[in-house]
């Protein structure tokens, strides 16, 4: 008897085999979830491939100095933060997993708006999310994770287009204590691109108030077009990590001296900083 | 060698805790107490006072029975277990108050157990993923149980203060879960279909209902004072622990509405209050390092092991049971004609 798989051969057999093993760890909660809620197959097999179409044919990310993320072990990468939606921050995710030889996962720090969406929040703790607070942050990089943080927060993403590529103000440098106290080094990412996703010309202030939300945005499409508004512009996109800066050898007691934090914080912002302006005038016209 | 009273007998784990000491050859004799003897008539040898603790009742008996060691088991998470809002609240907080002050009068008691809960925490979108003991003060949003329990231990503080020889054990447990505990949670995940929250995914941990009673017993027996978090190593999420049952979820806007609340009350559910719903909404961890290194309590079960052993007990049948899912998996292998090589690679391998 000719079964279907002779007909279709080897290689849809080991994707059909692939697919129903999938389907039925998933049916029967045969998996696992970390502390954080950190859910790997779902991210590797559903959630980054869904991304992908965005990352490799709307985006064309380009990816520079991937070396610079260490191999294993923690470590700390702060990037810049644009775009009005925070697409950045998945596609830093997508470009850490997809061109880093260890694939490693990003585990993200998001905002508390974020753990408070229904979905949003389902997802982001889902592909390895968690709540940017000091808690967090120490137990991920003491488990020698990977963590991507945007101090810039909602003062970077709901920015006007009008100061596209100009750093905010990184927080108060909450993550240069938490990486000093670990130990971990700092790996500044400036992500060019992101700024032109959905140009924002405008806030729609007062009801961004009366919805408690940090901005609503009106853009040249949003929200003129309706739900085609919310298709991104297809940016050219360019990730570069920086050389890391090493934190171990400030001694004891360093992330509680707000001068070195201050300093080195500051250090992180200004080679991002001059990174994004090169990077800019290197890639000239943003769409193509 | 000691003389131990339990209060809280009634109740399940309470009673089982009673007897679990009243077989430990450190333990001379167990008192217990409640308002109710306890429903299964075999006590064993436990001395059973009937005792009121939301009234002085409670100081007699400590002054005639003059124990040891106090364990605290009383602390009601739901307000059907009292019979409403005001009773549970009377019980948890006033009955406290009553036993605390029965505790300091007392000239025998050196060691207090409290059976607390992780509820004290909170539930919320701006929680830290694993909150450590040191963190309930500035968790958020307490109504109903949480609040009681955060003052209880308010209320405890002030009794370790203020009798300072005497060691104060406070036990955080998570849920409890296995095979013969009722909880609002265990009622919850034997609903043919389950209402969940629409977008929401909350992660939780569980102990196995004889790592809580063991982990109380070596509280009682051992001496290991300070506050620790109990719970079984490992997460699950909602969606996981229902995939596991072979529940179907409903998801739903809020579990919150009155009229969802009234639904699951018809449905023979035990009554959710806001506590629980926030709690199926956000979810909630907790660091269990201290429970290893301190208390040097290892639970025999992970989170996922209570789960099972609860399905296997209660809740086998759903409607996406283990066993339906194997057999169209099965089916669809072999209408795929896999179902050889399965086997074929596992003997490469």
């Amino acid at each position: 008897m000719t079964s279907l798989i002779d007909m279709l051969g080897d290689e849809m057999a080991g994707r059909a085999e692939r697919f129903l093993g999938f389907a039925r760890r998933r049916l029967t909660g045969d998996f696992t979830v970390d502390s954080f809620g950190f859910d790997a197959e779902l991210t590797e097999n559903v959630l980054l491939p869904a991304l992908r179409p965005l990352y490799r044919n709307w985006f064309r990310v380009e990816v520079r100095g991937i070396d610079n993320v260490p191999a294993d072990g923690a470590a700390l990468i702060v990037a810049n933060h644009s775009g009005t939606v925070p697409v950045d921050s998945l596609m830093t995710q997508l470009a850490v997993h997809d061109e880093h030889p260890a694939s490693r996962h990003l585990r993200a720090l998001g905002a508390t708006l974020v753990f408070q969406l229904p979905v949003v929040s389902d997802l982001a703790r889902k592909s390895g999310s968690t709540l940017a607070c000091n808690e967090d942050v120490e137990k991920l990089l003491a488990g020698g994770e990977l963590v991507g943080v945007w101090p810039e927060g909602f003062k970077g993403v709901g920015k006007p287009y009008s100061e596209r590529y100009q750093l905010q103000r990184f927080g108060r440098g909450g993550f240069v204590a938490a990486a000093l106290r670990s130990g971990a080094p700092i790996v500044p990412c400036s992500i060019v691109g992101a700024e032109e996703i959905y140009p924002m010309i405008a806030n729609a202030d007062f009801l961004a108030r009366l919805l408690r939300l940090p901005y609503i945005p009106i853009t040249p499409t949003f929200p003129w077009l309706g739900p085609a508004g919310l298709v991104p512009l297809p940016s050219k996109w360019i990730i570069e990590f920086g050389e890391p800066i090493e934190t171990e050898n400030y001694g004891d007691g360093a992330a509680d001296d707000p001068m070195v934090v201050f300093d080195l914080t500051d250090r992180v912002r200004d080679t991002i900083q001059q990174t994004l302006h090169t990077l800019v005038e290197e890639r000239g016209n943003p769409f193509i | 060698m000691s003389r131990v009273m339990v209060v809280g007998v009634a109740r399940y784990l309470g009673a089982r805790l009673a007897r679990l000491l009243s077989e430990d050859p450190k333990v001379d004799r167990v008192i217990g107490v409640d308002v109710l003897p306890p429903p299964s008539a075999d006590l064993g040898a436990i001395d059973f006072v009937e005792a009121d603790i939301t009234t002085s009742a409670i100081n007699k008996a400590i002054a005639r029975s003059r124990p040891d060691v106090v364990v605290h088991m009383n602390i009601l998470a739901t307000r059907a277990d009292a019979g409403g809002r005001v009773p549970q609240k009377e019980i948890n907080v006033i009955g406290t108050m009553q036993l605390l002050a029965a505790c300091q009068r007392s000239d025998t008691v050196r060691k207090l157990v409290v059976k607390s809960s992780t509820a004290v925490y909170g539930a919320s979108p701006s929680a830290p993923a694993l909150f450590a003991e040191d963190m309930a003060q500035n968790a958020m949003a307490r109504s109903g149980y949480e609040k009681d329990a955060s003052e209880v231990e308010a209320y405890v503080r002030g009794f370790t203060r203020r009798r300072p020889d005497v060691d104060v054990t406070i036990l955080r447990f998570v849920n409890v879960l296995g095979p013969a505990i009722r909880t609002v949670l265990s009622e919850y995940f034997v609903l043919p279909v389950v209402p969940v929250v629409f977008g929401r995914d909350p992660r939780f941990q569980l102990v196995h209902e004889e790592d809580c009673l063991d982990a109380l017993k070596l509280a009682t027996v051992e001496s290991r004072p300070g506050i620790f978090n109990v719970a079984g190593d490992g997460f699950l999420v909602l969606s996981q622990a229902l995939a596991r049952a072979g529940r179907l979820p409903m998801p739903l806007p809020t579990l919150g509405s009155p009229i969802v609340r009234g639904l699951m009350r018809r449905a023979g559910i035990a009554d959710m209050d806001s506590v629980q719903t926030r709690f199926l909404t956000h979810g909630r961890g907790v660091d269990t390092s201290r429970m290893r290194e301190q208390l040097m309590f290892v639970p025999r079960f992970s989170t996922v092991d209570a789960f099972d052993a609860f399905v296997e007990a209660r809740a086998r049948g759903g409607i996406l049971d283990r066993e339906r899912v194997a057999a169209v998996d099965q089916v669809l292998r072999s209408v795929c004609g896999l179902d050889g090589r399965q086997a074929g690679l596992d003997v490469i391998e």
